[in-house]
């Protein structure tokens, strides 16, 4: 509980007393005005991961946009959490950043313990949906969707997590996940195409495919990517790379001819 | 004339290094009813003698259920003993609530041992007059815990408090060794044995105990905290008594009885 009630609890802007938990109209008369999240600035775009043979997978690019300009080439989204898992993020950057505070702290209070015992990636993912579920019911939502994955020894052997939680608390556990627009275009290719027992090199293969698609289509998507994986050896965040493009489809010379709309 | 100076307040040292009211909770302990806790690699189990305050009287309870993972025996004052366990059923729940995942035994341990040392060392409370077994299981199997009202905690193969507890402690100090590879069964028949100790004229039965269990089966699931039913418990005391009846078995228990009653107390009752 320690590091929730931190959280959630006391710290942080809150509601003043007596206002209306919907309002911003309203606020100037208690004289306490709290500034919310109304819109995110600085945002990241999809992030796609999947269970293999040995643990989890995770992928996105390493670009961030300052509203639709493609303003910071390499950010990492995907960073590692305590021993046993991996967390990466799509939405408000500087939400992330906040959220990697959170989780550090978390994590420092629970090596501190000094044990034995650790949170695994069900533990983490559930007091990320805590988190986000608690801070949109204050209508102060942490602009984020995030992607959570895992291994860790259970009663019956290793067990690999993977989940996601978006900004509104929504969250679910799943063998491939994506998060935005890789919702959208990498869900159906993960869809055909995962199977339980993929080598890491099938694994690559496939989030590579998914990840080519979305440079393609998604205009916030950069061509410098990176990989992570975690296992029941720990994590590893590989370093970011480029993939080959080809853009001579002819589907690709005139985008508009095909698309028939009513303006 | 020569009163006690040094024990007016928990917060007042004795020259000689004590803190006496803390010393007088601990007391408070011996004067409750028996109680015993032992555990094995995969499960814990705990047993109290349900004594009754008069022949008119019910007893009191106490063996508590904090979670689906974890328990609570104890000795002493039991209205301090169910603020505690209400405590660590918040703890638990909230635990729960936020991680999806039980608390660890030694961190709920922990947690009361903190909360027990608040009250040595603030002049405006008092110390809990109660001793508690914690019995749970977590990631790392099954264990148990001695909580006292000084703040300290101890973990244990089998430990007995309350009154007559040495009885029980020489029993379980007999054959502990064994436990780790115990059946379940052959955990609740020693609690009852070392229950049985502490008696002092009155016979064992299933109105005068209550024994509770908790544990992981095989299959790495669950065995939720539970009282075990007042028909078990007779069923396997009239079987442990049709064991007794051999008299090599008697005569020799006797002798190490003796034996073992010389043994020091363990340390936390200084």
């Amino acid at each position: 509980m320690d590091g929730l009630s931190k959280t959630i609890g006391g710290g942080g802007p809150s509601v003043p007393a007596g206002s209306h938990p919907a309002g911003g109209s309203q606020a100037a008369a208690g004289g306490g005005a709290t500034q919310r999240t109304q819109y995110p600035y600085v945002t990241g775009t999809s992030v796609i991961a999947l269970k293999y043979k040995d643990g989890v997978i995770m992928a996105c690019d390493t670009g961030a946009s300052y509203g639709s300009t493609l303003r910071y080439k390499s950010v990492e989204r995907i960073k590692a959490v305590g021993k046993h898992s991996i967390i990466g993020a799509s939405g408000e950057y500087s939400d992330f950043q906040e959220i990697l505070r959170y989780l550090d702290e978390l994590t420092l209070s629970d090596h501190m313990w000094d044990d034995g015992n650790s949170l695994g990636p069900k533990e983490i993912h559930s007091y990320l949906t805590r988190v986000m579920y608690n801070r949109r019911n204050k209508f102060d939502p942490l602009w984020n969707s995030l992607v959570l994955g895992g291994v860790k020894k259970g009663p019956k052997g290793d067990e690999k997590y993977l989940g996601m939680v978006n900004m509104i608390g929504t969250h679910f556990e799943e063998n491939h996940v994506a998060t935005g627009f890789g919702n959208h275009l990498a869900i159906p290719i993960l869809r055909a195409e995962w199977r339980e027992d993929m080598t890491f090199e099938e694994a690559v293969k496939l989030v590579e495919k998914c990840l080519l698609v979305l440079l393609y289509r998604d205009r916030s998507s950069i061509n410098k990517f990176q990989i992570a994986k975690i296992t029941t050896e720990g994590s590893t965040i590989y370093p970011p790379y480029s993939l080959k493009t080809y853009w001579g489809f002819t589907h690709f010379e005139n985008p508009a001819q095909g698309a028939v709309g009513s303006w | 004339m020569f009163r006690n100076q040094y024990d007016t307040d928990v917060t007042t040292w004795s020259p000689q290094g004590r803190l006496f009211q803390v010393e007088y909770a601990m007391e408070a302990v011996k004067q409750g009813s028996a109680c015993v806790g032992l555990c094995s690699r995969t499960h814990a189990v705990l047993a109290a003698v349900n004594k009754p305050a008069s022949e008119l009287s019910s007893y009191q309870r106490k063996v508590f259920r904090v979670a689906e993972h974890a328990g609570v025996a104890l000795a002493g004052l039991t209205a301090d003993g169910r603020v505690l366990s209400r405590f660590l059923r918040n703890e638990c729940i909230n635990h729960s609530f936020v991680y999806e995942a039980p608390l660890p035994i030694s961190r709920l341990a922990l947690k009361l041992a903190d909360k027990a040392q608040v009250c040595t060392q603030r002049s405006w409370k008092r110390p809990y007059g109660v001793g508690l077994l914690v019995a749970g299981l977590d990631e790392s199997g099954a264990h148990l815990y001695y909580n006292c009202p000084s703040g300290n905690y101890f973990e244990y193969q089998a430990f007995a408090i309350g009154s007559r507890s040495q009885a029980a402690k020489t029993f379980l100090e007999r054959r502990f060794q064994g436990y780790k590879d115990y059946t379940p069964e052959q955990l609740i028949k020693d609690a009852l044995s070392a229950i049985k100790e502490t008696l002092q004229g009155e016979k064992l039965s299933s109105s005068n105990c209550t024994v509770a269990i908790v544990g992981r089966k095989d299959d790495g699931t669950i065995e939720p905290f539970e009282m075990i039913g007042a028909a078990r418990i007779q069923e396997l005391i009239d079987s442990m008594e049709v064991a007794e009846e051999a008299p090599v078995e008697a005569s020799s228990s006797m002798q190490e009885e003796e034996r073992g009653s010389e043994d020091a107390a363990a340390p936390m009752d200084i």
